[in-house]
């Protein structure tokens, strides 16, 4: 009769393989050769090093306004380690470790925060999105370039980042709802760092997790301990050949943590305590994988002294690209908003590139 | 030679896009097995299929921000909103992203997406379905604005607008929908967005419109001629952003006089941007104060009260009357 219990999704997982105190799970270990493993902890370190930088950067007033991302690195690098390169990313504004792999120059991340388009000028040959300020604005994105995938028969996929706060924007419910719909290869990943500047991952919804939100729309949805590469890497395998085989999208949800403040701009002591952030602290994914790693023999002081070495001459050599590149023509705002600039942004130019005479401004080229 | 009404003129251009280039597809609410609220989309659906006539789900956002990654992966979406009205839903796909991806990305990424809606008043609709907020897309950097108000020009403009590499917000003046028929070329016919279009020469002063008032503009303009004698000069702007200053201030430097009317509100509407250009290109020439016969600045009433609220031939021949006394 007409009340009974109606059966929905019951499968989905929370995925852990290595711990805090990095001790494998042997029977979920990926066995990734040591190559692999090796460039894992380059590639988190990197970004960690680079992240570092930017926020003395910052500090030093070389850049503008930044978006630290200390504590998020394996969700980073594990996402996107395997992707080809006619995959697309469709990053937020918090992911310089997954561009840093995606081939992006080190001077270029620098450039958007330094207050240039140019770091939104995507290198040819990379098939990203630039930052997205705009929050969980560019999951549609994420899903149009699926479907695209999907009608040109291609076996590639899309990927893209949200934060936790970013699930309770509608953007989010309609990406996922199309994608569930049209059955595309997109995959989204939620970094759960915990809080949206001040609020907490309790107050965006009530759901006991952002991973469940997935069987609403439908589709395939994975919790993963964040701060454990290996986790992220497998689940993020997984999405990424189910997407490819034609299986659809898939939501991961990726619990971390944000180690330092929103941006630069904010004061976190304002709304949490350095308790939970000493916490988090002794769950970070780098001590984790580092430890893992020597344990394993895959690593040592002497190959991460070099591995030090090569990161910090690659962050030294784009700080270097970066500021010489900085004498830029004002007057390029008219030059690619249209491909064919209308007569009446043509005066306006004319009378922008009057202004600055009078001013006195030089113009760089 | 075919006389069509405007909604099969629009239908024709799509069919055209979808036929010459497979990257084009038809993506909005009913679009495919209902063509269209409107029936706009006709016969799409069985002619092409459902991979290139797309009934989505009801969101906006995600119609618009969806066509933002298909564009990125070279399809060329042709979106239907299916009012105006609705289209704020849409709102922030269309200016934070839309407007904005060949800017952004220094010209590595081009938005060749048209965004189409039908606007205004005059059909006896509820609330929402009547506005006129073109002002709001001319507003907008990186976007081109564009308003039919013939078939002919609708069926041109729109496949001009599916050719184009930029992204165009295709306003569709409902009321003329099929209010009347016109001859439109078998051939595919193009018109240039950025070109207002002199829709009827004359003298003695300029009436500056687009969209379904141009209908009552032309009423007065004959009115005019038969009761007054004034040769009046009507100039259907086309495209509202890029404004062509050129035509109207060379009508208004011969003319001396102009009256602009439209449906949307006053304060900082299209009508505005046209009085602002004139003033700057052509002081010397003006013989009387320009006026505006538009929609007052508040919400437009519900359809009891419309076509009272609605402007029409009286009271834009009233304003050229005392425009032409100055």
């Amino acid at each position: 009769m007409p009340r009974k219990k109606i059966k929905v999704s019951d499968k989905l997982e929370y995925l852990q393989i290595l711990d805090e105190k990095a001790r494998i799970d042997e029977s979920l270990d990926p066995e990734l050769d040591g190559d692999t493993l090796l460039n894992l902890h380059r590639l988190m370190l990197t970004t960690r090093l680079l992240d570092e930088r930017m926020l003395a950067l910052q500090r030093q007033g070389r850049i503008g306004t930044y978006a630290p991302v200390r504590g998020q690195e394996a969700v980073q690098i594990g996402t996107c380690y395997t992707l080809r390169s006619s995959d697309w990313v469709v990053q937020s504004f918090r992911e310089p470790g997954v561009c840093f792999h995606r081939g992006w120059p080190i001077g270029s991340i620098l450039q958007f925060w330094g207050g240039y388009e140019e770091g939104c000028a995507v290198p040819e040959g990379i098939n990203d999105t630039p930052i997205a300020v705009p929050v969980a604005s560019q999951l549609p994105h994420v899903m149009g370039l699926a479907w695209g995938m999907k009608m040109k028969g291609k076996d590639d996929v899309a990927i893209g980042y949200v934060g936790d706060g970013g699930t309770s924007e509608g953007d989010f419910h309609e990406a996922l709802t199309f994608a569930g719909v049209f059955d595309a290869p997109a995959i989204f990943i939620v970094t759960n760092n915990q809080w949206a500047i001040s609020h907490p991952r309790s107050r965006q919804v009530r759901a006991a997790t952002l991973a469940q939100k997935a069987s609403g729309y439908g589709i395939d949805g994975i919790q993963v301990d964040g701060n454990d590469v290996l986790a992220v890497y497998v689940a993020t395998n997984e999405a990424i050949d189910k997407a490819r085989a034609g299986g659809g999208p898939t939501l991961i949800e990726a619990v971390t943590y944000r180690l330092a403040m929103h941006t630069t701009a904010d004061d976190p002591k304002k709304y949490r305590d350095d308790a939970e952030v000493a916490k988090w602290e002794k769950r970070d994914p780098l001590i984790r994988f580092d430890a893992y790693l020597r344990a394993k023999g895959v690593l040592d002081d002497k190959m991460d002294e070099e591995i030090r070495n090569d990161i910090k001459a690659t962050l030294k050599s784009g700080v270097e690209a970066y500021e010489a590149a900085r004498d830029v023509d004002p007057r390029d705002c008219f030059k690619y908003l249209y491909e064919d600039i209308p007569a009446e942004l043509v005066a306006q130019a004319a009378e922008f590139d009057e202004a600055l005479r009078h001013e006195g401004v030089t113009i760089g080229h | 030679m075919a006389q069509l009404n405007m909604v099969k003129a629009l239908n024709l251009a799509m069919r055209e896009g979808l036929a010459e280039d497979e990257n084009v597809i038809i993506m909005g609410e009913d679009v495919g097995q209902d063509e269209g609220v409107f029936r706009v989309t006709e016969k799409l659906l069985a002619e092409f299929g459902p991979d290139r006539v797309i009934d989505t789900p009801l969101a906006e956002g995600a119609i618009v921000g969806t066509a933002v990654g298909l564009a990125l992966y070279g399809m060329k979406p042709v979106c239907e909103m299916q009012f105006s009205g609705f289209a704020y839903q849409a709102y922030h796909q269309i200016e934070g992203h839309v407007s904005r991806f060949r800017n952004r990305t220094r010209g590595r990424f081009g938005m060749p997406i048209v965004v189409r809606m039908p606007f205004g008043g005059g059909i006896r609709a509820i609330e929402h379905h009547s506005e006129s907020r073109e002002a709001l897309y001319a507003h907008n950097p990186g976007l081109k604005m564009v308003i039919c108000s013939t078939p002919r020009n609708a069926r041109a403009l729109l496949l001009e607008s599916i050719r184009h590499p930029d992204p165009v917000i295709f306003f569709e003046p409902k009321a003329l929908y099929r209010a009347f028929k016109e001859e439109v070329p078998d051939e595919p016919e193009t018109m240039k967005i950025g070109k207002a279009h002199v829709t009827r020469a004359g003298e003695d002063i300029t009436l500056v419109s687009y969209g379904a008032m141009m209908r009552p503009v032309l009423e007065a303009a004959d009115d005019l001629a038969d009761e007054d004698g004034v040769s009046a000069e009507v100039v259907d702007l086309l495209t509202v952003s890029p404004m062509d200053t050129e035509t109207i201030a060379a009508s208004v430097s011969k003319t001396g006089r102009c009256v602009v009317v439209h449906e949307g509100p006053r304060t900082c509407g299209v009508g505005a941007e046209v009085v602002a250009r004139l003033v700057e290109s052509c002081f010397y020439h003006l013989e009387a104060p320009i006026r505006r016969i538009t929609g007052y600045d508040v919400h437009f009433p519900y359809f009891a009260r419309e076509q009272a609220f609605l402007p029409g031939a009286d009271r834009i021949k009233r304003a050229v009357r005392e425009t032409l006394v100055c």
